[in-house]
């Protein structure tokens, strides 16, 4: 029997939660029920998205290391570049042509991190950079969804999809607007401007018992996820709650004062992709802040903006930017949470205290 | 003679390059090369200027008190780009209006003052004149190399609208390289500005590298490697 080495980190000598490979397949088994329902609901389209995300990811990062001479093989395997393809894709609509997702996730890694120095260095999150990246690009192929079904009925079957991807168009000669339909956010966006109030909104197709119909069930099994990484410590509580309570409290207090003219606060919490961001976006750990209240503030920041996108914005869905806006906020959170040092006073912001 | 001629070449086109190297004028270099012809326009404009006030700045160098020498040369910038501005107000009213506040910000264009400083406001008024020439060359090329990069990358085209500099004529000379092209907006929005300097510099600090640092070096960089 061997005597395991005794290794002694930097105080307060605490083991991390794991490697970071460990930390990405825990990440990407959390983000399978959401996943599963998203295909079940939005059609074969996601699972496309995905596949060809990932595809164009690996190469990606291998050629990126590959030119800044870095090794290969432990970058490549510890999946941080799936899950950041993975990532975006499921933010992407589930009809896109081929070069979207490959694009973005091109933009996100080569631009995103690799530029600022690889994993551990990039001050923007990767996903989001390829996403808002696109979303600023094509911004009439990034809001186009399919209507949510469960069963073969509704969406496009795995042959239709395949082709849509591919080729940019429909079989059959079918219009794609014969087929799209507005997100749930969307129509509220636009029934308040035709002066409808969210009450009667609520009564158009599309909306379920909670939420947007499909979007409900979507964001609760990331919610299922994402308490699962809480749970085994992957990610820290900190910042999903951050977000969460940024979303909610805003909504919460203008349903009150106004339930016609604000959205309610679960619909918010249960629409677009705010749980999704909360858990596995939110939390990437490289780019968000590290100290335990800068997380808070950062999650409450990314919640905030997100409301007030989404409220008074041009975009139908606000954690894109909420997110970059935040990551750009970091270092001075980072800064004026610093903790208390054991048997030291206070630290202020400008006192330079490091060690 | 010859040697300050060679050496001004090289330092306006390269090495001492103001948009890659020394990095100045930045604004008008980010903000308006979104098209070939913006970026020609807007190239021109600058390297008139440039050719002028240092001339000028040379020739009057012995009569300007050291205090106020600053002042000076901004008001003699500030006179010749008031005659480019009109002039193009009068030859190139749609690349006028295109172009917008960006002709009278050449003022303020640290590239001009920094030459009619550090070199022309100490060197007879031949070498001026050809420092100012190298040096709008420099500056316009990588204008133009941003404007086309961004262009091609936007819209799949290039030289679109080129009747707005070369009259009718011009639009014969516009290129669709890209038929059929979707368009990737970033491209001609701000964040593509920067990220296209940012290649360009890339590209030249990777060809100074190769340069500098021939073959064996960089295979002795490499055995570190396993395997």
């Amino acid at each position: 029997m061997t005597v395991p080495a005794f290794r002694m980190a930097g105080p307060p000598h605490i083991a991390p939660s794991g490697s970071v490979p460990a930390i990405m397949r825990s990440v990407l088994l959390a983000l399978i029920p959401g996943t599963l329902a998203m295909i079940l609901i939005f059609g074969w389209g996601v699972l496309i998205n995905v596949l060809i995300a990932v595809a164009v990811a690996l190469p990606c990062e291998a050629l990126m290391l590959r030119l800044r001479n870095r090794p290969m093989e432990p970058f490549l395997q510890d999946g941080s570049a799936v899950v950041t393809a993975v990532l975006l894709a499921l933010a992407l609509p589930p009809l896109t042509p081929w070069w979207m997702p490959a694009v973005g996730v091109a933009l996100a890694l080569v631009l995103g991190k690799h530029l600022y120095g690889g994993l551990g260095f990039n001050p923007f999150n990767p996903a989001m950079v390829g996403y808002a990246a696109l979303l600023v690009s094509f911004p009439g192929q990034m809001t186009v969804w399919l209507p949510p079904t469960i069963g073969p009925s509704g969406s496009l079957g795995l042959m239709d999809s395949l082709h849509y991807a591919l080729s940019g168009s429909l079989r059959g000669g079918l219009e794609l607007d014969a087929l799209t339909q507005a997100t749930p956010l969307d129509q509220i966006r636009t029934g308040l401007g035709l002066e409808l109030t969210v009450g009667e909104i609520r009564t158009e197709p599309g909306f379920g018992l909670l939420a947007g119909a499909g979007w409900q069930w979507v964001n609760l099994l990331f919610l299922a996820g994402g308490a699962w990484l809480m749970h085994r410590r992957v990610i820290a509580w900190q910042i999903p709650m951050g977000v969460l309570l940024g979303l909610a409290v805003p909504a919460l207090v203008f349903w009150t004062a106004n339930p016609d003219q604000y959205a309610p606060p679960l619909l918010h919490l249960l629409s677009g992709g705010a749980m999704l961001a909360a858990f596995f976006i939110a939390t990437d750990p490289v780019s968000a802040a590290t100290t335990p209240r800068g997380r808070f503030c950062f999650g409450v920041g990314i919640g905030v903006l997100t409301w007030v996108i989404r409220t008074w914005g041009g975009y139908p869905d606000g954690i894109a930017f909420g997110v970059l806006l935040m990551n750009m906020a970091v270092p001075l959170i980072d800064r004026y949470t610093r903790p208390r040092i054991h048997g030291r006073g206070k630290p202020g912001p400008g006192t330079g205290e490091r060690s | 003679m010859t040697e300050a001629v060679v050496r001004l070449t090289r330092e306006g086109l390269w090495t001492n390059n103001p948009g890659l190297v020394q990095l100045l004028g930045l604004c008008p270099l980010l903000a308006v090369s979104n098209s070939v012809i913006n970026a020609l326009g807007l190239g021109l404009a600058t390297l008139l200027v440039l050719v002028l006030s240092n001339t000028t700045v040379s020739l009057i160098r012995h009569g300007v008190r050291r205090e106020i020498r600053i002042p000076v040369f901004v008001l003699v910038i500030a006179s010749f780009v008031t005659v480019v501005e009109l002039s193009m107000n009068a030859w190139f009213h749609e690349l006028y209006l295109v172009l917008g506040i960006f002709i009278p910000l050449i003022v303020t264009n640290c590239a001009i003052l920094g030459r009619a400083e550090a070199y022309a406001s100490r060197n007879p008024p031949g070498l001026a004149a050809f420092d100012g020439l190298m040096m709008g060359l420099g500056f316009a090329g990588v204008l133009l190399a941003l404007g086309a990069f961004r262009e091609l990358l936007a819209q799949g085209t290039l030289l679109n609208q080129a009747e707005l500099m070369f009259g009718p004529a011009g639009e014969a000379l516009q290129l669709t390289v890209l038929p059929g092209y979707d368009g990737f907006l970033l491209a001609a929005l701000p964040p593509g500005a920067f990220i296209g300097l940012g290649l360009l510099l890339a590209l030249k600090n990777l060809l100074d590298q190769r340069r500098a640092q021939p073959r064996p070096i960089l295979k002795a960089a490499r055995p570190g490697q396993p395997g």
